[in-house]
C-alpha cells in the first residue's frame, strides 16, 4: 500500500494532569475522507490543532506524506500541503471574500515580499481565487466583505480558502456547525464533489453528513480511538453504540 | 482597498495646500510660518509611519519617537565630527534606524497587544536615557548642529524655503511609498495579520517575519523624519525621543483617523497647530489639551476626519 | 570601601525595588482584572507625594499627612474612575492609552499651576531621620529601611488579601478568566472600583514614602510609570508574585548597574572611555534584561494563565 498522506503515531497531549489526547494513532490515505466523531470533549478539536500546528503535542509523531511535521510551525505545514477550516469561523472579516481566497493563492505562488504593484490587480491571483469561490458556489458574493457574509457562506468561504491552497490534506473542524439544514445539504454536496481530489479529515457532529461522506470513521472518546473502520462496521460496533451513537441512530 | 475619486480628493488637496503654503506665508510672518509648517510635515512623516503600523498592522507602537531621535542624533553626531554630507549621513541614519527596529522588533513582535505597547514604550525610554548619558554629545542638554546637511558639498538646505520643499518632497515620497506598500502583496499580508494572525499562519504566512519587515520600514521612515527634524531645528536633544513625543505621535494618528495614511498628515497639522494656538493663549495649554484628548476618545471615534465625514453624512441625510 | 558601597547600594536597590513594587502592584492588578492600561497610574503616585507635602504644611504631623494624603488620593482616584475610566474599560488599548495620556498632561500641568514648578520637599519624621550602624563603618538612613520594611509589609498584606479573601479570589479569577467572573453574577463594577481604589492608594503610598528622599516635582511619576511597566511585563501581567520578584530584580540591577558600571568597565578599558560608555550601558541594563526575559518567555516570568 502507498504511504499514507497523514500518519499519526501514538499522539499524546495533556494539559497538566488532564489527558486530552491519549495515544491516538491513525492513517489517512490519498483521496480518502476520514471522519472523526465522538462526544463533546472527546478531544477532536485538540487533535486537529495538533495536526495543523497551533498546539504542540506532548508526545508522539505526526507525518505528512512521510515527512515528520511534529514540530513545524503552522505556516510551514501549510506549505507542505496542509489546510484546515476552523470550528469557530476564522476568516479575515474586513477583506472581501475574493481577497480572503486570493491571499491563500498568494501564499503558494511567488514571494509575498513584493512592496509595489497592487495585489488586488494581479489577475493570476484573482482568477485562481474566483475559481475556488465558484467551486463552493460563492462566486456571486466575491466582492462582499467576509464580515457581511451569512454564517453558511462563511463556512463555504473557509472551504474556498482551503481549496485555493491546493492541499494534500484538508482538516475540517465541524464545517456544519451552526448551519441550517438547507445550508448543510449544500455543503454536503460541495464536499461530495471535492471528495477524492485530496485526503480529508472531517470532524463533525452531523451524522447525516458523516455517513453520507466518510470512507472511514474513527470514534474518539476520552482522547482515545474507540473504534475505527468503514461506516457500516462502525455503525454495527456494539461498543460504539453504547458509548456514543446510541439514540442518535435510532 | 477601494480607491475612488472622492477618497483621492483629500490627499491631493492636502499636498496642494502644503505646496502653496510658502506663497501664502510670504505675506505674513514668513520665517515663523515656514518653520511651523516644516515641523508639521516632518511630524507628518513620522506619523505616517506610525499609522502604517497601527492602522494597517494593528501594531500600536508607543516608542516611535525613538526612531525620530535616532535619525536626529545621527545627523547631529556626524555634524559634530564635521560631516554633513547627506549622501553619507542619511543612509547611515536609515541603517541605524533599521537596525534598531530589527533588534527591538525581534523582541517586541513576539508579544501581543498590551505587552507590545509597553515594550515599545520601554525600548523608547531606553534610547532616551542612552542619549541623555552621551556626555560627549551634550548629554541631557543636547547639541547644536554646526550647519544643515549638504548634498555633494552644496548647502542646498540652507535656505528655509529650500528646506521646506525638500521636506515636502520627502513627505510625498513617504506617503506614496507607504500607499504602494499597503496595496501590494506584502501590504495585503500585513493587513491580514492584523485581522486574523492564526488564519494567516494556517494559510502559510510566517506572520512574525512580515511584521518585522513592516516594523523596519516604519522605523526607517521615522528615522528619516528625525534626520529632517535635526536639519530644521539645527539642534537635537533627548527630549526628541521622550515618551511624551511617542504619545503625541499616536495622538496625531488618532486625530487624523487611524488607517488612512493621509489622515496622519492632517493629524500632525491639527496637533501642532492646536499646540501652537493653545500655547499662544496660555502657557498652561496642557490643562485644556489633556481633557480635550479624553473627550475626543470618549465622543469622537474615528478622529477628526471621521468626525468630519459623519457630520457630512448627517448633513446630506437631513 | 568597595564592599561597604556594595552593601549600601544593594540596600538602595532593594528600596528602589520595593517602591517599584508598590506602583507596579496596582498597575498589574488593574490591568489583570480590568484589561485596562492606565498610564495615569504614575501621576497618582505624584499626587500622593504632593498631597502629603500639602497636608504636612497644614498639620506639621507626618502621620496625619500620610493618612490624609492616602484618603484624598483615594477620593481623587475614585472620582477619575467614575468620570472617565469606567467608560474606557471596553474600549481598545489604543483609546485607553490616549485618554489616560490626556489625564497625565492635565495633572502634570495641574500640579504645576497649584504648587508651582519648583521642586518641593517633605521632611523625614524626626524620630526616623537618623542613621543606623549596620556594621562598623556602614551607616544607613533609617528612613530608607522604613521604606523597605513598609514595602515588604504591603507585599505580605497583598499576598494574604489575594490568597485568603473573597475579593482576592475574584481578583485572581478575574486576572485569568474575566468573562467567567462576570458571568457568575459578581458585581464586576464594584469589584473594579475596589481594585482601582486599592491600586490608587498603593501608588499614593509609594509617593508619600519616597517624598522625603526625592524632590517632589511635576512629571516625577512619568519615568517611574514606565519602569513599573517594565516590571509587570517581566513579571507577567496580572501576576502579583511576578511583579514582586521583577520589581526587586529591576531595582537591584538598575541601582547596582549605575554605581558599578564604570568600575567594571575600567577592568577592560581605559578610564576615560569607561567614564563615557559606563553610564550609557548602565541606563540600558534593565531594558536589556527585559528584552532577554521576553525573548525567552514572551508572557513574562509568571504568566497569568489563559491570557
Amino acid at each position: 500500500m502507498a504511504e499514507p498522506v497523514l500518519k499519526i503515531d501514538n499522539l499524546r497531549k495533556n494539559f497538566g494532569g488532564l489527558v486530552v489526547t491519549d495515544g491516538v494513532s491513525l492513517d489517512i490515505h490519498a483521496g480518502e475522507l476520514h471522519a472523526v466523531i465522538g462526544p463533546n470533549g472527546a478531544g477532536k478539536t485538540t487533535l486537529i490543532n495538533q495536526i495543523s500546528g497551533t498546539l504542540a503535542p506532548s508526545d508522539g509523531r505526526i507525518y505528512l506524506n512521510g515527512a515528520d511535521i511534529t514540530t513545524l510551525p503552522p505556516d510551514r505545514r501549510a506549505h507542505l500541503g496542509l489546510a484546515r477550516s476552523f470550528q469557530i469561523t476564522s476568516v479575515l472579516p474586513r477583506f472581501s471574500a475574493l481577497e480572503n481566497v486570493a491571499l491563500a493563492v498568494q501564499a503558494r505562488s511567488g514571494s509575498s515580499y513584493q512592496f509595489i504593484g497592487r495585489a488586488d490587480r494581479e489577475s493570476a491571483l484573482n482568477d485562481a481565487a474566483m475559481a475556488a469561490l465558484t467551486e463552493v458556489s460563492l462566486d456571486a458574493r466575491a466582492d462582499v466583505l467576509a464580515a457581511h457574509l451569512s454564517h453558511g457562506e462563511k463556512r463555504a468561504l473557509e472551504l474556498a480558502i482551503a481549496l485555493a491552497m491546493q492541499p494534500k490534506l484538508l482538516l475540517l473542524d465541524e464545517p456544519m456547525a451552526g448551519t441550517g439544514p438547507e445550508e448543510s445539504e449544500r455543503l454536503i454536496v460541495v464536499l461530495q464533489r471535492l471528495k477524492g481530489r485530496f485526503a480529508m479529515m472531517l470532524v463533525e457532529h452531523d451524522m447525516n453528513a458523516v455517513f453520507a461522506l466518510a470512507d472511514r470513521i474513527s470514534v474518539l472518546t476520552y482522547g482515545r480511538i474507540l473504534a475505527s473502520g468503514k461506516p457500516a462496521e462502525v455503525r454495527a460496533d456494539p461498543a460504539v453504540m453504547t458509548a456514543y451513537l446510541g439514540e442518535e441512530l435510532e | 482597498m477601494s480607491l475612488n475619486r472622492r477618497t483621492e480628493a483629500l490627499p491631493i488637496a492636502i499636498f496642494l495646500v502644503l505646496a502653496l503654503a510658502p506663497v501664502a506665508a510670504s505675506f505674513g510672518a514668513e520665517t515663523y510660518l515656514l518653520g511651523l509648517f516644516t515641523r508639521v510635515m516632518i511630524y507628518g512623516i513620522a506619523a505616517l509611519a506610525l499609522d502604517f503600523l497601527c492602522g494597517y498592522g494593528g501594531l500600536v507602537s508607543f516608542g516611535h519617537a525613538a526612531f525620530v531621535g535616532i535619525g536626529a542624533y545621527t545627523a547631529a553626531i556626524f555634524g559634530a565630527h564635521g560631516v554633513s554630507e547627506i549622501a553619507i549621513t542619511l543612509p547611515v541614519a536609515l541603517i541605524v534606524s533599521a537596525l534598531f527596529a530589527y533588534l527591538t522588533g525581534t523582541v517586541c513582535l513576539r508579544t501581543k497587544s498590551v505587552y507590545f505597547i509597553m515594550i515599545t514604550l520601554a525600548f523608547g525610554q531606553m534610547i532616551y536615557f542612552v542619549a541623555g548619558s552621551l556626555s560627549p554629545y551634550g548629554g541631557d542638554d543636547g547639541l547644536t548642529l554646526p550647519l544643515r546637511s549638504t548634498l555633494f558639498g552644496f548647502p542646498i538646505l540652507e535656505n528655509d524655503r529650500a528646506l521646506y520643499y525638500a521636506v515636502l518632497a520627502f513627505l510625498l515620497g513617504s506617503y506614496l511609498l507607504l500607499r504602494a506598500i499597503v496595496a501590494s502583496r506584502f501590504g495585503r499580508v500585513f493587513r491580514g495579520s492584523k485581522e486574523n494572525p492564526t488564519r494567516m499562519a494556517t494559510i502559510g504566512f510566517d506572520v512574525f517575519r512580515y511584521q518585522r519587515v513592516a516594523y523596519v520600514i516604519a522605523g526607517c521612515i521615522g528615522g528619516l523624519a528625525g534626520f529632517l527634524l535635526a536639519n530644521a531645528t539645527e539642534f537635537v536633544s533627548p527630549s526628541y525621543m521622550s515618551w511624551q513625543r511617542s504619545g503625541e505621535l499616536i495622538i496625531m494618528v488618532l486625530f487624523g483617523g487611524i488607517g488612512t495614511l493621509h489622515g496622519a498628515i492632517v493629524g500632525a497639522a491639527a496637533f501642532l497647530l492646536l499646540e501652537d494656538m493653545l500655547g499662544g493663549v496660555t502657557e498652561n495649554w496642557k490643562l485644556i489639551f489633556g481633557p480635550m484628548l479624553v473627550l475626543i476618545v470618549l465622543f469622537a471615534r474615528g478622529g477628526l476626519l471621521g468626525l468630519a465625514s459623519s457630520i457630512k453624512e448627517r448633513l446630506s441625510r437631513g | 570601601m568597595s564592599f561597604t558601597l556594595l552593601i549600601v547600594q544593594t540596600l538602595n536597590g532593594l528600596q528602589f525595588g520595593v517602591l517599584l513594587f508598590l506602583i507596579a502592584a496596582g498597575l498589574t492588578l488593574v490591568f489583570g482584572v480590568m484589561d485596562f492600561i492606565n498610564l495615569a497610574h504614575g501621576v497618582q503616585y505624584m499626587l500622593g507625594a504632593y498631597l502629603a507635602v500639602m497636608f504636612y504644611a497644614l498639620t506639621g504631623n507626618f502621620l496625619i499627612a500620610l493618612v490624609a494624603a492616602l484618603g484624598a488620593a483615594l477620593l481623587f482616584g475614585l472620582l477619575l474612575e467614575f468620570t472617565v475610566f469606567r467608560h474606557l474599560y471596553d474600549r481598545d488599548h489604543l483609546e485607553q492609552v490616549i485618554a489616560t495620556f490626556g489625564i497625565i498632561l492635565f495633572l502634570n500641568q495641574g500640579v504645576k499651576v497649584v504648587w508651582g514648578a519648583a521642586p518641593l520637599s517633605l521632611p523625614i519624621p524626626e524620630i526616623l531621620s537618623g542613621t543606623v550602624v549596620l556594621s562598623p563603618g556602614i551607616l544607613y538612613p533609617v528612613w530608607r529601611l522604613m521604606i523597605i520594611g513598609s514595602g515588604l509589609a504591603v507585599a505580605l498584606i497583598l499576598y494574604l488579601l489575594v490568597s485568603r479573601t473573597r475579593v482576592g479570589m475574584l481578583v485572581r479569577a478575574g486576572a485569568t478568566h474575566a468573562p467567567i467572573v462576570s458571568a457568575l453574577g459578581v458585581d464586576i463594577r464594584r469589584l473594579f472600583m475596589i481594585v482601582f481604589g486599592f491600586g490608587t492608594m498603593l501608588a499614593a503610598f509609594a509617593g508619600v514614602m519616597i517624598a522625603p528622599i526625592l524632590s517632589v516635582e511635576p512629571g516625577m511619576g512619568d519615568s517611574v510609570l514606565i519602569l513599573a511597566f517594565v516590571v509587570i511585563v517581566i513579571g507577567g501581567i496580572g501576576s502579583m508574585r511576578g511583579a514582586f520578584i521583577a520589581a526587586l530584580l529591576i531595582g537591584l540591577v538598575d541601582t547596582l548597574g549605575r554605581s558599578f558600571a564604570i568600575d567594571i568597565l575600567r577592568l577592560v578599558m581605559p578610564p576615560s572611555p569607561a567614564r563615557t560608555v559606563g553610564p550609557a550601558i548602565a541606563s540600558m541594563l534593565i531594558y536589556v534584561l527585559m528584552a532577554l526575559v521576553l525573548y525567552f518567555r514572551p508572557a513574562g516570568l509568571f504568566p497569568a494563565k489563559g491570557r
